[in-house]
């Protein structure tokens, strides 16, 4: 009979979806180091009071435009050298991870709660909230995201959380779509009519019942989003629109040392290198996770 | 059997209409049957006759562009169509349940099997979370599933379609509900799972006195199960009675193909009999009966007028020339 056969299989510890979404990610090596190098950041960020050599806005007067430890010239006291008006390099690269990790936390949070919410909406309802919504999605698409950053920063005047909220607005769209198709994917299924024929209304369908299996693709796109909104906000940063120094931020650091790029290579260098490995961690570990949570992409 | 006060479902003459308003396409047309309680009433016909969305219809779930109209929709003293939203989601989910074709998709991937019996249980019955789980797995081992303890921390994705299908009756029975609406349960499992399931079906159908009301393109699983039977073709009915009556002798030239065309009674041939063409869709709609290009017995008359459905209450066929104890039209 079967159902002796059905018995013996009980037998196998069934695997949660984290174990095994976890035993598909650590297959794949890059994910890992790009998890590993994430890791480190954000204890540097957490406990940047205790890690880092110096405060990040004082100033060693005595020691403008000091080389790194290794270098001709270099002094211990400030590994990766000073910059023009002899701050610690290191220790304003260690607070910055702090300001950067942050602020792509935020843009990525505020745009994906957004996104999510509207996109359901959206796929949910249908109809003519479908259409307005989805249109609004695509004018913020058709326009290039740093130009329409720099657009909206540029009238809400040039600070940290402006340029937050500038980007904020610039990421929504691809949550908004890629939450809508998903809902749409998933809402004629069996699943979701039993709901509703147990009873479910329409938020516990769109939050509870639907939901949960729209994540995958969306914890994949957030990932990634990060990386961009560091990148973007670096750029901001750079062009001055971003954080107000002496706040230290990796792309202020940047534009502040361009003066530099010739004679002091390492006050442009080092803020570039540290940009460079949080976006390419960021990106490793979003392959790692769409490799690992996209049943298609599974053996 | 006739409806009467004490009828668990009564619908007379539901339409659901799809498309605009100068071109409707009528998915079910004028479709009146009841269900008493402790009866299983057979819904037969093929794909695309209209048997799966006049259960939607009946449930409310059928959306915008979707139209339904109808004389009576009423359950028990309830008449469902004056309800709000509100309200009818709380007699439908208390007391009508409903059963899937695909397993597969109809348990939510993200939660456990436990997970979502007990949230049935909690939302019409309540209690404690031991409470609930004591009776999530009593339901689990009613419904014949092995190890119950461990199998309601399983996710869907773990579980083969018998035994998906076996948490979905689970589920369905969770709130004791007076009416279940099985919806092709078996197309989607395998011959031996099949019987199965019908048979769990039908146990706990008897055991708890429900009104059960039995979708299917499966005549040999009518024949078997059902009490009462009504046959359906491109969105109307077209044949009512009881179960025994109708595979005697059926009286609608389409229930007769229907019959034929079981592999039982081509026993010794080389093909199937089975009936030429498909079910009319929205833009080829014959005129006069909707089986004339099909029928083997049409007439000038069945192209020209559509029949009214007549003949004694409880058994009642929708052709001008109904086949007699012989299965030949009366001319």
């Amino acid at each position: 009979m079967t159902m002796t056969s059905e018995t013996q299989t009980t037998v196998r510890v069934p695997q949660t979806p984290f174990a095994e979404f976890w035993s598909y990610f650590i297959q794949n090596r890059g994910a890992l180091i790009g998890l590993c190098f994430i890791v480190f950041i954000v204890f540097l960020a957490v406990f940047a009071d205790f890690v880092a050599p110096h405060h990040p806005h004082e100033q060693f007067r005595d020691f403008i435009l000091v080389p790194p430890a290794w270098a001709e010239g270099g002094n211990a006291q400030f590994w990766l050298g000073t910059d023009g008006v002899g701050r610690d390099i290191l220790s304003r690269l260690i607070h910055g991870a702090r300001l950067s990790l942050l602020i792509g936390l935020v843009i990525v949070s505020v745009s994906l709660v957004l996104g999510i919410c509207l996109g359901l909406v959206a796929g949910f309802f249908g109809g003519f909230v479908d259409v307005a919504i989805m249109r609004f999605a695509d004018i913020l698409l058709s326009m290039p995201a740093l130009l329409l950053a720099i657009a909206i920063v540029a009238i809400l005047g040039p600070s940290i959380v402006n340029s937050g909220l500038a980007l904020s607005l610039v990421y929504l769209p691809h949550y908004v779509r890629l939450t809508r198709a998903s809902v749409l994917t998933e809402i004629n299924k069996d699943y979701v009519i039993s709901s509703r024929v147990a009873g479910a209304g329409a938020l516990r369908l769109m939050f509870i019942v639907i939901l949960p299996n729209c994540l995958a693709p969306l914890i994949v796109q957030a990932t990634l989003g990060f990386s961009n909104a560091i990148l973007d906000m670096a750029a901001l940063g750079f062009l001055g629109l971003g954080a107000q120094p002496p706040l230290p931020e990796w792309g202020s650091m940047l534009a502040t040392a361009r003066e530099f790029i010739q004679s002091a290579w390492w006050v442009v260098t080092f803020p570039g290198l540290i940009i460079l490995m949080t976006v390419l961690a960021f990106n490793l570990m979003g392959d790692g996770l769409r490799d690992a949570l996209d049943p298609k992409l599974k053996q | 059997m006739t409806e009467t006060d004490k009828s668990l479902l009564v619908v007379n003459n539901l339409s659901v209409a799809f498309g605009t308003k100068d071109n409707p396409f009528k998915a079910v047309d004028r479709v009146s049957f009841h269900v008493e309680q402790g009866e299983v009433l057979g819904i037969v016909g093929e794909s695309g006759s209209g048997k799966s969305v006049s259960s939607l219809a009946l449930m409310g779930l059928i959306d915008f562009p979707g139209r339904v109209t109808a004389d009576e929709l009423r359950f028990k003293t309830t008449d469902l169509q004056t309800l709000n939203e509100k309200a009818r989601r709380k007699i439908t989910g208390d007391e009508i349940s409903m059963i899937f074709q695909d397993p597969m998709t109809s348990l939510n991937p993200s939660y456990t099997v436990g997970n979502q019996i007990m949230e049935a249980i909690e939302v019409h019955q309540g209690g404690s979370k031991k409470e609930r789980q004591a009776k999530a797995i009593d339901l689990l081992r009613q419904v014949g599933i092995p190890a119950p303890e461990s199998r309601i921390n399983n996710y869907p994705h773990q579980l083969s379609g018998g035994m998906s299908q076996r948490v979905m009756i689970a589920m369905a029975i969770a709130c004791d509900p007076k009416l279940l609406i099985a919806d092709e349960p078996t197309t989607a499992l395998d011959v031996t799972i099949q019987a199965q399931i019908i048979e769990l079906l039908l146990k706990l159908q008897r055991e708890k006195q429900m009104g059960l009301m039995l979708i299917t393109h499966d005549l040999a699983l009518v024949a078997e199960a059902a009490d009462r039977v009504v046959v359906m073709y491109a969105g109307q009915i077209v044949e009512t009675g009881p179960a025994s009556d109708i595979f005697k002798a059926p009286k609608h030239p389409y229930t007769q193909a229907l019959m034929n065309s079981l592999p039982e009674s081509s026993e010794g041939k080389d093909r199937l009999n089975a009936l030429p063409g498909v079910v009319p869709g929205a833009n080829d709609r014959p005129q006069g009966c909707l089986l004339n290009p099909r029928c083997p017995y049409v007439t000038d008359r069945c192209r020209a007028e559509e029949p009214e459905q007549y003949g004694p209450r409880g058994r009642q066929v929708k052709c001008f020339y109904p086949l007699d104890e012989a299965g030949r039209p009366t001319v």
